[in-house]
């Protein structure tokens, strides 16, 4: 009875952020404020899909740039190519999310074969191959990159239209990130996080699993990252391929709470609306606003480790519980007492 | 063509020496903190920039300078073990020590960002670009300084792992820290001093850094991910291993550029990943890949 009420109540509550995520832009119609939200979504988009992977199987990736450079890429180099314009250049962002996914499988079966920080330092080695890719290939324009086709919308409309977009692609992204932690397949990735010898000992075909989670990540990423070359009209080598993006993600997954999807959300709709805003104030000019994120980061870390949603969790199961009888009921008695083992259980293995 | 691959192979080995040395302060760190300090390039860079002020400001010799800089880098580095590192717990602790250690160079970067701003500088004492010949090739003092230098640092970190007690509580502490404990070692702080220690040999990192190449505060970028790889190929938690990754690695590239300036970096980057498809623990690695 309780667990239905709960269902319907989270139903609500997300219906509820949808409705107001579409009307934001309707509420602040100015260009500059829908900016904000199209940055962000884009960037909840990218930290969902680091969440599929990373999040369920423990391995830190940091080379997702390696697959939103080759979405913008693959969207700029084909719309130049084929000579497509305007909004026919959508119809090419299933092509971009095929690249990531194409890219993610030798990739993957490269740095899937190490693990924890061999793992990190592969992701970054095979990044900076291809942003000296992006850099010296005669077909991806070097240093000045590339331009996005022509696109014939008014700033405002522009604007809206991206963020709607950029919203679908969230959606679509939280949606299947969901299905994946629900189904078999994202307990297969969990039980790899937790022990991957163990799992394997267990029948699960670790290689073939994490292979897919990074595909599946990796489209996503290529996918939203055609989206973003298109909004920003014009991708380089350094903003496409950029070290700071893989580093953001982590921090905005790790800020919201890692191993959720709303973690990742949260933290991407903090973070980046955050640093643009830092950015465009004078007192904060440039640096400033580096050493600020950098501090916020370090005082999250520091006094709610665990990220923002967990330790938010716990905290309003406190004050819920606060005044009550010592008398819990009974799923709590049995999820409490379960989950220190299960998380020491995962420190052991680490020494 | 004999003559410039050996000069090729001569610079690479004294640059080699000089990225050793910055890489056995990340590899000590990883030995036995199992963490990556992500912030060592822009640590690297501080460094610089601390030599680059003595110079400019008070018109002391950078070389002789570090017997400042070391000791204010070993104190940056405790301080940062200290405040940060030695905080967190917990089993995401690997994971997240990368991202606090990035917070802070994100800091570190910013603030040398405000105060020097985004202009390239090089540390040029007056013998910067002075050189040697030596069986006909030419040498620039500033590399055989450093290369010195490298040798004589790294040579005194293996005399204080090998040869000292502390050596030995910290070679404990890398092989398991649960008994290292149960022997009375304060691994807090063995773990302190590794960092800091770490941390310092950057500062000599950062003057032969700072002198053989201009450099802001965004350099720290591509030298970490350059420390990484050597680290990587090394095996973590080998000094021996980032001594000898470094001068092949850098002899490597300096070769490769020879005929392909434009790719040698990815030859670079490339070599680490074949390397690790078929020796996953690097050159000389024991315990790189641990279980999970």
């Amino acid at each position: 009875m309780k667990d239905r009420t709960q269902t319907l109540a989270r139903g609500g509550g997300l219906i509820l952020l949808l409705v107001l995520a579409v009307l934001y832009p309707q509420a602040w119609s100015n260009p500059a404020v829908v900016n904000y939200g199209v940055l962000a979504l884009i960037f909840a988009t990218a930290a969902v899909a680091w969440h599929i992977f990373s999040g369920n199987t423990g391995y830190i990736s940091l080379g997702q740039a390696v697959f939103y450079g080759s979405g913008a890429y693959a969207m700029g180099i084909a719309a130049r190519d084929w000579h497509m314009q305007g909004t026919a250049v959508f119809e090419l962002l299933p092509l971009c999310a095929a690249v990531g996914a194409l890219i993610a499988i030798p990739f993957g079966l490269i740095a899937l074969r190490v693990r924890r920080h061999t793992f990190i330092v592969i992701t970054i080695a095979i990044f900076f191959i291809f942003q000296l890719m992006a850099f010296n290939f005669w077909f991806t324009g070097g240093s000045s990159g590339l331009g996005s086709p022509f696109l014939s919308w008014a700033p405002k409309p522009y604007n809206q239209n991206f963020y709607y977009i950029a919203l679908a692609c969230t959606v679509g992204a939280v949606l299947i990130a969901w299905l994946v932690g629900r189904s078999r397949f994202g307990l297969q990735l969990r039980a790899i996080r937790d022990d991957e010898d163990r799992a394997r000992g267990l029948g699960v075909k670790a290689m073939r699993v994490k292979l897919s989670a990074f595909a599946i990540s990796g489209a996503i990423t290529a996918l939203i990252g055609g989206v973003w070359f298109y909004y920003i009209e014009q991708v380089e080598p350094q903003t496409g391929f950029n070290p700071l993006f893989d580093l953001t993600l982590v921090l905005m997954v790790f800020l919201g709470g890692f191993g959720s999807i709303s973690g990742a959300v949260l933290g991407a709709l903090i973070i980046e609306p955050l640093t643009l805003w830092l950015n465009t104030q004078p007192a904060f000019s440039g640096s400033i606003s580096e050493v600020i994120i950098g501090a916020i980061f370090l005082l999250v870390v520091l006094f709610m480790p665990r990220g923002i949603i967990p330790t938010g969790g716990e905290f309003i199961k406190k004050i819920r519980t606060r005044g009550r009888p010592a008398v819990v009921p009974a799923t709590t008695i049995g999820a409490a007492p379960s989950a220190p083992p299960a998380s020491s259980v995962s420190s052991g293995g680490a020494r | 063509m004999a003559r410039e691959i050996t000069q090729a192979i001569v610079d690479g080995i004294l640059v080699g020496g000089v990225y050793a040395l910055m890489a056995v302060g990340l590899t000590l760190i990883f030995g036995v903190l199992d963490i990556i300090n992500i912030a060592q390039g822009v640590l690297v860079i501080l460094g610089a920039y601390l030599s680059y002020s003595l110079l400019t400001k008070a018109g002391i010799d950078p070389f002789l300078g570090l017997l400042i800089t070391i000791p204010a880098m070993f104190i940056v580095g405790v301080v940062i073990y200290w405040a940060f590192i030695s905080r967190l717990r917990g089993g995401e602790r690997t994971s997240m020590t990368l991202l606090v250690t990035y917070a802070v160079g994100l800091i570190i970067e910013g603030i040398l960002f405000k105060i020097y701003g985004a202009d390239n500088v090089q540390i040029s004492p007056k013998y910067v670009n002075s050189s040697v010949r030596i069986f006909s090739f030419y040498i620039g003092w500033v590399y055989i300084w450093g290369f010195i230098l490298a040798v004589a640092l790294v040579a005194a970190i293996y005399v204080l792992l090998y040869r000292t007690r502390f050596g030995r509580s910290v070679r404990a502490v890398m092989q398991d820290e649960t008994a290292a404990r149960l022997v009375g070692i304060s691994v807090n702080r063995v773990a302190a001093f590794t960092f800091g220690i770490g941390v310092a040999v950057t500062a000599a990192g950062g003057v032969v850094f700072g002198e053989t190449n201009a450099f802001n505060a965004n350099s720290g970028y591509d030298l970490i991910s350059r420390l990484l790889s050597i680290v990587i190929l090394g095996g973590m938690g080998s000094v021996g291993g980032a001594l000898a990754a470094s001068v092949f690695m850098l002899s490597l590239e300096s070769v490769v550029t020879i005929w392909q300036p434009t790719w040698a970096v990815a030859v670079y980057y490339a070599a680490l990943v074949i390397v690790l498809l078929y020796r996953p623990t690097g050159l000389f690695g024991q315990k790189a890949v641990r279980a999970q």
